[in-house]
């Protein structure tokens, strides 16, 4: 700071006393913990139930194709914060469901998870089901001819090719993953766009504020694309 | 049926398909069941719940339709805002200049990670703190502000890579034919990359829709959300019914513009005029861009 303009060393400090004093009066890490959380939890659960959905949706069972291609284009069409705010108000509130928690925090938590478990689910389908069409029928046709059997077509020839190219597509569904856990502001769960909020209603500091919680986002999307995008084109096989 | 996981089925696994079948339709035969029996336990299947929106058009004229209208109004005010600032942004990014490419890039991909809500709750206050909008009309300002700043990046990605999709015939001739860079982009590459944009740009119109929901819930907007909730509120709480009305309308919507979208890439596919370079529709699709991917 020193041999800078006089003015503008104390306006830095000034700055950096209100970031200390926000760390202490709100709980910045904890938010963002809270976020990070939710979108671990829900990538688990997503991931498992949108394969079970992409197996559904490629195999041979007619049935089970149609139930896997309703319920992607129903859940890809209801917007994310009505799914949200279903899980509170009607699962929590008018059927009663609490998923086995007694304090409100927790059961809003865990419905927030469902909820985007149940919506991202469609997606990750979808980035699987993209990965496995990136194959060219004529692969598992030669594998086919060659002798092999079912099951070893599928796990020497298809699927090591599908799931490289599910890479990107599955990044960028966790990138919106992490993004869309702000919804579950919309039903209280303590992340950062509601302590965003909070913040904003009670501090002065509209820029800084923001500046901080975009910078949050910036800094758990932004290298989750650079690695996994990085990871996907190592992987990617060339046609 | 075959597809490239398996082949043409014989008899046995025929066999196999009924019985997998017989036992995944009574899985489902079972959730559904039970769905229904805890709607029932819980009272959620009468008449009384259910009777207004098919007897009466006071739900309808009261809440649904000016909620309907208000989602509809941020959604297009968004997304005709975010059309030519998109376009900018991405031709810039474009740009041979590296003072020009640099900072678009990094606003582009800035907006791009931030959670379009983040940036909803930054517009209430913004015109709260710094205009004098009427505190009626800020809802609807916040909204339209988030959904322009973060889907003009989107829009932005969407022409970069519409343009870049074009065979590299197109440039070389138009600079071969002396062409500037200017004529090049506005005679040559643009119209072309608009007509292979066009699945993305409506795909990308599904989500404003959708994202329009969070103004209702968050920002007080009183766009099909927050009047179904209300709408619920002053029927008793037949937030069951209420809601299974309002997704229905959601669904309704944004199939159509799915289905539209999809329509519109396999025409373009087909067409004999284009150069065959069709941005998909679909938003799952592995984007050029460096960070954060498309909005889901």
């Amino acid at each position: 700071m020193r041999g800078g303009a006089p003015g503008r060393a104390s306006l830095h400090a000034e700055a950096r006393e209100i970031v200390f004093d926000f760390l202490e009066d709100y709980d910045l890490l904890g938010a963002f913990w809270t976020t990070v959380q939710l979108a671990v939890l829900s990538a688990v659960g997503s991931l498992i139930w949108g394969t079970l959905l992409a197996a559904m949706r490629v195999g041979p069972v007619p049935l089970m194709r149609g139930i896997g291609t309703a319920y992607v284009n129903i859940v890809r069409n209801i917007p994310l914060t009505v799914i949200i705010l279903f899980t509170s108000l009607g699962l929590n509130n008018t059927l009663g469901v609490t998923l086995g928690s007694n304090e409100i925090e927790t059961t809003n938590f865990r419905l927030a998870v469902l909820g985007l478990v149940l919506y991202t689910s469609a997606f990750v389908c979808e980035a699987l089901r993209s990965g496995i069409n990136t194959v060219p029928v004529g692969q598992a046709e030669a594998a086919r001819a060659i002798g092999l059997s079912f099951g070893q077509v599928l796990s020497l020839v298809v699927l090591p090719q599908a799931f490289r190219s599910s890479v990107v597509p599955l990044a960028n569904v966790l990138i919106a993953l992490i993004k869309n856990t702000t919804v579950a502001a919309a039903i209280g769960v303590a992340e950062a766009a509601l302590l965003m909020k909070e913040m904003i209603e009670n501090e002065a500091q509209l820029l800084l504020i923001s500046a901080i919680i975009a910078l949050g986002f910036v800094i758990l999307t932004l290298p989750t694309g650079l690695i996994l995008g990085w990871v996907g084109k190592k992987v990617a096989v060339k046609r | 049926m075959s597809s490239v996981l398996y082949d043409a089925q014989g008899p046995r696994a025929k066999r196999r398909n009924v019985v997998l079948t017989v036992v995944f339709l009574a899985a489902v035969v079972a959730v559904v069941w039970w769905v229904i029996s805890t709607l029932k336990d819980k009272g959620q299947l009468e008449w009384v719940q259910w009777e207004m929106f098919f007897t009466s058009t006071e739900p309808w004229s009261t809440y649904i339709w000016p909620g309907l209208e208000n989602t509809l109004k941020a959604a297009a005010l968004a997304m005709v805002i975010a059309l030519p600032l998109g376009a900018v942004l991405g031709i810039a990014r474009l740009s041979d200049h590296a003072w020009v490419r640099i900072p678009v890039s990094i606003v582009v991909e800035f907006f791009r990670a931030i959670p379009v809500l983040v940036l909803m709750i930054f517009g209430l206050a913004l015109f709260a703190e710094y205009t004098n909008v009427s505190s009626d009309d800020r809802p609807l300002f916040a909204v339209v502000t988030g959904l322009v700043l973060y889907n003009a990046s989107v829009l932005a990605e969407i022409v970069r890579s519409g343009i870049l999709a074009l065979p590299k015939g197109q440039s070389e001739a138009a600079m071969a034919i002396g062409l500037r860079k200017n004529q090049l982009m506005r005679l040559v590459l643009l119209p072309q990359a608009v007509t292979a944009m066009l699945p993305a740009i409506v795909s990308q119109l599904v989500v404003v829709l959708k994202d329009t929901a969070l103004g209702g819930a968050v920002l007080t907007f009183p766009e099909l959300l927050a009047s179904a909730n209300t709408m619920s509120g002053y029927y008793g709480a037949n937030v069951i019914a209420s809601f299974t009305v309002v997704a229905v309308l959601y669904i309704a919507l944004n199939f159509a513009l799915t289905s539209f979208a999809s329509w519109l890439e396999r025409r373009l596919r087909r067409g004999k005029k284009s150069t065959g370079a069709v941005l998909p529709a679909n938003d799952n699709q592995p984007n050029a861009g460096a960070g954060a991917g498309p909005g889901i």
